[in-house]
C-alpha cells in the first residue's frame, strides 16, 4: 500500500477523488450509482483512453502530439475508402488497416521531429493543420454512410436486463480499450524500450550519453500514438456508423487535459496507464454527474477547467509523505 | 599500495596533445596512472583537465603522435564504446541520470540498453542495483524517486551505475563541488573502498585538502602543460597552489586602502535557512571579498541585496539611508546591480543580440519622445560599453551565444553598468572564463572600483579573492565568521580556513 502510494502519487490522489466524487454523486442523484450508468460510462470513453495510452507514450518520451485527432478522423476516410477496394474485408482487415495508417501517420511526425530537430509542438500544429486541410479538401466536407457491415453493426460483448427493464451493455470497443491499456502497459513497463522512452524523456542529453537511440524513441512514441489514434478512429466510427470528417477536432485537448490529469508530465519522464485510465474517468464522470444533476451542458466545460487547475496546482503535495509522517508519529 | 600489487598500469598516456582553433589546450602531456590507485588531476580553471579527461574517454581525439595504452592494452584511437569496454567511466559534473526514475533504475541502467527490446525484470535490476551499492558498503533505499534524493546521494548513485558497468577506472569531476563535509567524508570513503577492491579513480577537485587526503599521487597541468607528477606525502597545499598557478601568476595581491566614503551597509541581516547575523559595510571604490564552500549562503545573501528575497531581521542602508527593497527592480533604481552565478542561464538570453542584451536592464532610459524605444540611443549605448570593456565582438547583432565564456562574462558586466550602478554585486565572475580572460575581468573589476564603485565580489576559489580584493570576508553555515586583509594573511591561511 506505502510502495503503491509512494510509486504512484497522482494516480492515489486521483483514485481517491474518484471515489468521494463518486460517493457524493451516488448519494445526490438516485441514477448514478446503476450498471446502466456505469456500462455507459465506459462505453462513451473507450475511445479517448485508447488515445490517451497512445499519447500518453509521447508524453513520456517528452514530446507532445496535437495532431492525433485529426489523424484518426484521416484514418476514418483511408479505412473507408481502403476496404472498399478490397471488397469490404472484416475485422482483422479493419484493425490491420486502422492501426497501418496511424502509424504510418505518427511516423510522419517523429520524422519531421527527429530530422529537422523541430520540437513536436510545432511539427504536431503543422501535421494537425496540413491534415485537416488535405482531409476536408478530398472529402469536400462530405460525410461517408457506406460502412462495411461487420464494421457498422454494433458487436455487444456483454448484455444484461436490470429490475426496471432496461439493459446494461458493454460493447467492442470496451475491450479493444482494455487491449490497448495492457498492450500499452507492457511496452512502457515492461520492456527495455518502455524504459528508455522513460529515461529519453526524463533527460534527453544523459540518455544520449548512455547510448540511447533517440531517433529510434521518437519514432516509437509517436508511431505508437498513431497506431492508438488510427484504432480509436476504427472504434468511433463503430460505434457512429458514420464518418464525419470534422468530428473529432477539439477532442485531442480534452484527451491531452485528461492524461496530464493523470499524472503524465509535459516534460517527459513520468506517467502511467491506470492515471490515463482514471483521468479519463474523472472528466467524464465529473460531466456524467453535472448531466444528472441537471447542470446546463454549457458549465460542463467551465467546471473540466476548475478541475484540471485544481489538479494541476496542488500536484506537488505527496500522499505518501502524509502516510510515512502518520506511521512514524 | 598492497603487496600484491597488480603490475598493469590501469592507464598509460604519452605524448597528448590538443589543439583547438590555433591554441593549445594541451601539450605534450603524460598522464599515468596504476591499477587501484587514487590519482588526483589538479590545476587552475582552464588548465586542460577537462581535456584531458575528454580525450581519456574518448570524446576527443588527441593530435597524431598520442601514445595511449589502457590496462596494458594498445590503442591507435579511442571511440566512447571502447572507452566503456574497456572499463573506464565518466562520473560528470552534471552526473546524467534520471530524475523520475528510482534509485534501482538508475544504477542498473545499463541492463536496460540496447536497441532489440527485451522484458525488464524488476528483480533482476534490483539485485544488480544492490549488489553495486554493497560494494560500496552503502545503503540506499532502491525504491526512492532519484529526483529526491540530495546531491551526495545522486553521487553515490553515479558512482554505483558506473561499478554496475564494471568499470575499473573511474573518473570524478569535481564530485564534491556541492556537497557539504560530511557528505564529503563519506563520498571520500566510498572511494577508498573502490581503491582497495582494485578499482583506480581518478580524482578531479579544486579542494586541495581533500585532494592530499585521499590520492596517492597529483598529475598537475598549467596552461595545457604537465608540470609533474608527485606523491602526495610530504606535500602541503601552499605548494600544490604554487605548482598550479605557477610562478608568473605569483604576482602582488591588489589589496590597497579604500579612500571612499561607506556606501553599502548590512546590519544583523538573516533569512532563516539561509544566513545570519550577517554585518559588513562596503567603501566606495572597495573591492570586497567574500568567499566560502558552495551552500555557505553567499548567493542567498546576494539575492536579499538585490531585492529578490527578503530578509526576516536586519537593515541594509545606502548612503546613509535605509533600503526597502520590495523586488529587484527596487534594486536596479537605487543602484544596485548584479552580475549572477548562473551566467548561461540567468545572466544572458542567449539566442538575442548582444546588443539586445547589453540594454535589457535599461530599456526605460533609451526611449525616444512618444516612449518607444529608441535605435540609436541604444547603438550609442552598447557601442560605448563595448569599448570601455574591450569586448571583442563581430557585430552588435550577433547573437550572444556565438561569444566565448569570458566575452559573455564582459557583455553580462555591460549590461549592468548601463544601469549606472552604485554598488556591484559580482557572483562567482569567473566560472567557465580561462585563465586568460579571468586576468581581464579582474582589471576590469579594478578600473571599476578606481572609478569608485563598490564592489563585492563573490566566489569560492579562495586564490580569486586573495588576489583580487581589499578585503575578504569568509562565510560559513550562513555566518560571517572571519575577516582578512589579504596583506596580512596568507592565501595558505585562509584556504585552509575555508576548506576546513
Amino acid at each position: 500500500m506505502h510502495r503503491f502510494l509512494r510509486a504512484y502519487p497522482t494516480e492515489s490522489k486521483l483514485l481517491a477523488v474518484l471515489l468521494i466524487l463518486c460517493a457524493g454523486l451516488s448519494i445526490a442523484s438516485p441514477d448514478f450509482l446503476t450498471l446502466v450508468n456505469f456500462t455507459s460510462l465506459l462505453n462513451n470513453n473507450a475511445v479517448n483512453v485508447i488515445w490517451a495510452v497512445g499519447l500518453l507514450v509521447v508524453l513520456i518520451a517528452g514530446g507532445i502530439d496535437i495532431s492525433f485527432a485529426v489523424a484518426a478522423s484521416v484514418v476514418q476516410y483511408l479505412c473507408v475508402y481502403a476496404l472498399v477496394a478490397i471488397g469490404g474485408g472484416n475485422w482483422a482487415i479493419g484493425f490491420l488497416f486502422a492501426g497501418g495508417f496511424g502509424l504510418a501517420l505518427g511516423l510522419i511526425n517523429a520524422f519531421l521531429i527527429h530530422q529537422f530537430r523541430i520540437i513536436s509542438i510545432v511539427v504536431t500544429i503543422s501535421t494537425f493543420n496540413a491534415f485537416f486541410g488535405l482531409l476536408m479538401f478530398f472529402s469536400s466536407g462530405r460525410f461517408l454512410y457506406n460502412l462495411p457491415s461487420w464494421w457498422s453493426n454494433r458487436v455487444i460483448l456483454w448484455e444484461y436486463q436490470t429490475a426496471n427493464g432496461t439493459w446494461a451493455e458493454l460493447i467492442l470497443p470496451v475491450l479493444v480499450m482494455a487491449i490497448c491499456m495492457a498492450a500499452t502497459w507492457i511496452l512502457i513497463r515492461r520492456t527495455t524500450t518502455g524504459r528508455q522512452l522513460y529515461a529519453f524523456g526524463d533527460n534527453p542529453e544523459g540518455a544520449r550519453r548512455a547510448g540511447i537511440p533517440i531517433g529510434l524513441m521518437q519514432a516509437i512514441a509517436f508511431g505508437w500514438c498513431g497506431m492508438m489514434a488510427g484504432i480509436g478512429g476504427l472504434m468511433q466510427a463503430h460505434i457512429t456508423k458514420e464518418v464525419i470528417p470534422n468530428a473529432l477536432v477539439g477532442r485531442e485537448l480534452e484527451v491531452l487535459a485528461a492524461v496530464v490529469l493523470g499524472g503524465a508530465r509535459l516534460g517527459g519522464g513520468r506517467g502511467s496507464v491506470l492515471g490515463c485510465f482514471l483521468g479519463v474517468l474523472l472528466v467524464a464522470i465529473t460531466q456524467n454527474g453535472l448531466n444528472l444533476l441537471g447542470v446546463s451542458p454549457y458549465a460542463f466545460k467551465m467546471v473540466v477547467g476548475i478541475i484540471i487547475l485544481l489538479a494541476i496546482s496542488t500536484s506537488n503535495l505527496d500522499p505518501a509523505k502524509w502516510f510515512a509522517k502518520g506511521g512514524k508519529v | 599500495m598492497p603487496a600484491d600489487a597488480p603490475p598493469v598500469d590501469a592507464l598509460r598516456f604519452s605524448g597528448i596533445a590538443k589543439i583547438f582553433g590555433g591554441v593549445k589546450a594541451l601539450d605534450d602531456v603524460s598522464f599515468t596512472v596504476g591499477a587501484g590507485e587514487v590519482h588526483c588531476l589538479a590545476g587552475e580553471n582552464g588548465c586542460g583537465k577537462s581535456t584531458l579527461i575528454k580525450i581519456v574517454t574518448g570524446v576527443y581525439q588527441p593530435e597524431p603522435g598520442a601514445r595511449m595504452q589502457i590496462f596494458g592494452q594498445d590503442y591507435a584511437q579511442i571511440s566512447p564504446t571502447q572507452a566503456r569496454k574497456a572499463g573506464i567511466a565518466v562520473i560528470w559534473q552534471d552526473l546524467a541520470l534520471f530524475a523520475e526514475m528510482t534509485v534501482a533504475e538508475n544504477i542498473a541502467f545499463e541492463t536496460m540498453l540496447g536497441n532489440r527490446p527485451r522484458g525488464v525484470s524488476y528483480s533482476r535490476l534490483r539485485t544488480a542495483a544492490a549488489s553495486a551499492l554493497a560494494r560500496l558498503d552503502v545503503d540506499l533505499d532502491l525504491d526512492a524517486r532519484l529526483g529526491d534524493l540530495p546531491i551526495a546521494q545522486r553521487q553515490i548513485v553515479a558512482i554505483a551505475r558506473a561499478l554496475v558497468s564494471d568499470a575499473r577506472l573511474i573518473f570524478m569531476d569535481e564530485p564534491t563541488a556541492s556537497l557539504t563535509q560530511s557528505e564529503t567524508d563519506a563520498l571520500l570513503s566510498v572511494v577508498r573502498t573502490l581503491s582497495a577492491r582494485g578499482v583506480a579513480v581518478v580524482f578531479v577537485s579544486h579542494r586541495l585538502a581533500e585532494v592530499l587526503e585521499i590520492s596517492s599521487r597529483v598529475t598537475v597541468l598549467r596552461d595545457g602543460k604537465l608540470v609533474g607528477v608527485y606523491p602526495t606525502e610530504g606535500m602541503t597545499q601552499s605548494r600544490l597552489t604554487e605548482l598550479m598557478t605557477g610562478s608568473s601568476f605569483a604576482q602582488d595581491v591588489m589589496a590597497r586602502d579604500p579612500t571612499g566614503s561607506d556606501v553599502l551597509r548590512v546590519d544583523d541581516l538573516s533569512r532563516a535557512g539561509e544566513y545570519e547575523g550577517v554585518s559588513f559595510t562596503l567603501r566606495g571604490g572597495e573591492v570586497l571579498g567574500l568567499t566560502g564552500l558552495i551552500g555557505a549562503g553567499r548567493t542567498e545573501l546576494c539575492h536579499t541585496l538585490f531585492g529578490m528575497t527578503p530578509a526576516d531581521r536586519g537593515r541594509i542602508s545606502l548612503n546613509g539611508r535605509e533600503l526597502n527593497l520590495s523586488s529587484n527592480r527596487d534594486a536596479v533604481a537605487e543602484g544596485i546591480a548584479y552580475v549572477s552565478e548562473d551566467r548561461l542561464a540567468l545572466g544572458l538570453i542567449q539566442p538575442q543580440s548582444i546588443s539586445d542584451n547589453t540594454v535589457l536592464a535599461v530599456l526605460r532610459r533609451i526611449t525616444g519622445g512618444v516612449g518607444l524605444l529608441s535605435g540609436q540611443k541604444q547603438e550609442a549605448t552598447v557601442a560605448h560599453w563595448m569599448a570601455e570593456l574591450a569586448v571583442k565582438i563581430g557585430k552588435p547583432a550577433d547573437a550572444v551565444s556565438t561569444l566565448s565564456g569570458g566575452n559573455q562574462q564582459r557583455v553580462v558586466l555591460a549590461k549592468w553598468l548601463a544601469t549606472q550602478p552604485k554598488v556591484l554585486l559580482l557572483d562567482c565572475p569567473t566560472v567557465g572564463v580561462d585563465v586568460g580572460a579571468r586576468a581581464g575581468i579582474f582589471r576590469i573589476v579594478r578600473q571599476l572600483a578606481e572609478k569608485g564603485l563598490a564592489i563585492l565580489l563573490v566566489s569560492d576559489e579562495v586564490p580569486e579573492v586573495y588576489m583580487n580584493a581589499d578585503r575578504v570576508l569568509h562565510m560559513a553555515g550562513g555566518r560571517i565568521v572571519a575577516e582578512w586583509d589579504p596583506r596580512r594573511t596568507g592565501l595558505s591561511e585562509m584556504e585552509a580556513a575555508v576548506y576546513a
